[in-house]
């Protein structure tokens, strides 16, 4: 499953990372050359193994379903790049 | 003073503190002062000499009213992948730029609750991504090993790098590190130092810039067994917090160190003898075989059969991990924003994670993203995760004839930084031996086990199964006892 220019592009927008052409065609055969290494994957034979779901067996804690925090908005605002009225703020979104 | 303070180790300190040797204030100043003469090693991204020194006379208050805690009179290093209250905290990435953490990871509050200071943030791989720490943002650590009769710099391995070098240059008694698929353990190796990663869930994840979530664990890095045990025992513990935290009692495994291994079958699996091994790599095996015997150990001889496919499915499960966990990063909430003239929300988070992240940051994300995408999520990343249950099998299956394993923890010595900064897939294989027991959750630790020819340090690792750190000190410390390593770099810095 080699990929080409097209899906480079196509991955980057997924992750939502901007590349240049020049990016791109450089990524192109690294990308390959990493995922050829990965297919050997491919030759073992997996019959009946299910994929692992925990490392060390453990399980899923519940709580009361009460409120634990908050009141701190001025805390989780204060690293914002732009924090306006109390909210994060970013470019216009509906136009 | 009748020593240098700084080549005292965190157990040496805490217990000549403890009894009067000397202050706490002078402990942190020499180390701070070390800190700031070792600059060419670029270790540290942040130095916080004021938050050692702090805890300095918090701990000499606390020793005049008797009462110590368990790490009074120690400063640390903290790598900066921990969030610290009101310190910088960037993971070495630019993305993360001027953030300054609302909170305290729960490792450093519990470090700092049991007295011990922070000398700084310590530079690490960008989003500890690497094995050499040539991608973070703030410039390559260098080692403070060098060949013999050479001066090129020398990778002091990674992620962990700044720990690394921070401890083997004696600027710290110890680092916090993290280790995702070796990067505790690599490092330490390459300096000459002793690492551990514990079980996953040992230790709480909460508040640590998190890379892949099922693999990532914190761990202790310092110049002995004893100080790892010491150290770990303030990081360990239970964590609401984490949903994959252990509820566990923490052991006392400093008191339980004993270096007698009698009753005890070493594993040595087959399987780690690889292609084009250095010679010098294998005989430092034989002599860890021959130390562990002395102690009184058995040697079995295990097969591990899915070894080879430990990277390949870690090359998938930790770019998918973190491609999920590095969506936070879109220039809203926190770290650097880009935001090219008119351009509309999309156009800022492309923007923005295109110029903060770095190349390996990026490629990892790429790499992740793919594997997770529709079409050809089964055909990787279910296989992978399937591949998985065969490697933590293996070990399972390991555990029927021996209690512990012992392999070298890396395939070579340290290699000169740019040796393989151009060939992501050889940097990969660095970590060989060190990702299968990652992929397992089990606890793992780097010991030294002495020097190749060209003076530089190489490690000795040693796998246990989940929950035995005591274990895997113990067989650490009989190595420490017989390998009698106490070769240091010289201080050319």
């Amino acid at each position: 499953m080699s990929i080409d220019a097209t899906t480079v592009r196509k991955i980057a927008g997924l992750a939502r990372i901007a590349v240049t052409e020049q990016e791109t065609a450089a990524m192109v055969p690294e990308l390959n050359n990493i995922l050829g290494w990965i297919e050997q994957l491919g030759e073992v034979d997996v019959t009946g193994v299910e994929p692992l779901a925990a490392v060390i067996p453990n399980h899923l804690r519940l709580r009361d379903d009460v409120v634990t925090d908050g009141g701190i908005r001025d805390a989780v605002l204060a690293n914002a790049p732009q924090a306006e009225h109390g909210f994060f703020a970013v470019p216009k979104v509906i136009e | 003073m009748m020593t240098d303070l700084t080549d005292l180790g965190i157990v040496e300190l805490r217990d000549g503190f403890a009894a009067g040797d000397f202050s706490a204030r002078e402990v942190a100043t020499a180390f701070s002062t070390a800190v700031s003469a070792g600059k060419a090693l670029n270790a540290w991204i942040v130095e916080t000499p004021e938050h050692a020194l702090a805890a300095a006379d918090a701990a000499d208050a606390d020793r005049a009213a008797g009462t110590l805690k368990p790490l009074s009179g120690v400063p640390l290093g903290i790598k900066d992948l921990f969030c610290t209250k009101g310190v910088q905290t960037t993971a070495a990435s630019h993305i993360l730029g001027g953030f300054v953490p609302e909170y305290e990871s729960t490792i450093t509050a519990k470090l700092f609750a049991a007295g011990a200071g922070m000398l700084g943030k310590l530079n690490l791989d960008q989003f500890a991504m690497g094995s050499s720490n040539e991608t973070s943002a703030y410039g390559n650590v260098l080692s403070p090993w060098q060949r013999a009769g050479s001066n090129a710099a020398m990778a002091p391995g990674g992620s962990s790098g700044g720990s690394s070098s921070a401890v083997a240059a004696r600027m710290a008694p110890g680092a916090t590190g993290t280790d995702t698929g070796g990067s505790i353990r690599q490092p330490a190796a390459f300096v000459g130092i002793s690492g551990i990663k514990p079980t996953y869930g040992r230790c709480s994840r909460w508040g640590v810039v998190a890379f892949a979530s099922s693999l990532d664990q914190a761990g202790p890095m310092a110049r002995s067994v004893r100080d790892c045990a010491a150290f770990l025992e303030q990081m360990a513990g239970f964590d609401q917090r984490d949903s994959t935290s252990l509820d566990l009692p923490v052991p006392k495994w400093e008191v339980g160190l004993s270096g007698d291994l009698r009753g005890k079958r070493i594993g040595v699996p087959k399987e780690y003898r690889v292609d084009g091994m250095p010679a010098e790599i294998d005989a430092l095996w034989e002599q860890g075989i021959a130390y562990l015997r002395d102690a009184g150990a058995e040697i079995v001889d295990v097969s591990l059969p899915h070894t080879k496919y430990a990277l390949p499915t870690y090359y998938i499960i930790a770019p998918a991990e973190a491609s999920s966990n590095l969506a936070r990063y879109d220039g809203v909430r926190y770290g650097e924003r880009e935001l090219p003239d008119g351009a509309n929300l999309q156009e800022m988070y492309a923007a923005t994670r295109a110029a903060g992240f770095g190349p390996e940051v990026k490629r990892r994300i790429l790499i992740g993203t793919y594997v997770l995408s529709a079409g050809y999520y089964d055909a990787y990343y279910t296989q992978a995760q399937k591949v998985r249950t065969l490697i933590a099998r293996d070990f399972e299956r390991a555990w029927a004839t021996c209690d512990l394993l012992l392999t070298p923890t890396a395939p070579s010595a340290a290699f000169a930084l740019g040796d393989k900064s151009d060939d992501p897939l050889a940097m990969y294989l660095n970590d060989v031996f060190t990702v299968p027991s990652s992929l397992a959750g089990l606890p793992a630790m780097s010991v030294p086990g002495g020097l190749d020819a060209a003076g530089l340090p190489l490690g000795l690792q040693i796998i246990g199964k989940p929950l035995d750190e005591q274990g895997v000190l113990n067989a650490g410390l009989a190595i420490e006892e017989r390998a009698g390593f106490t070769a240091r770099p010289g201080a050319w810095w």
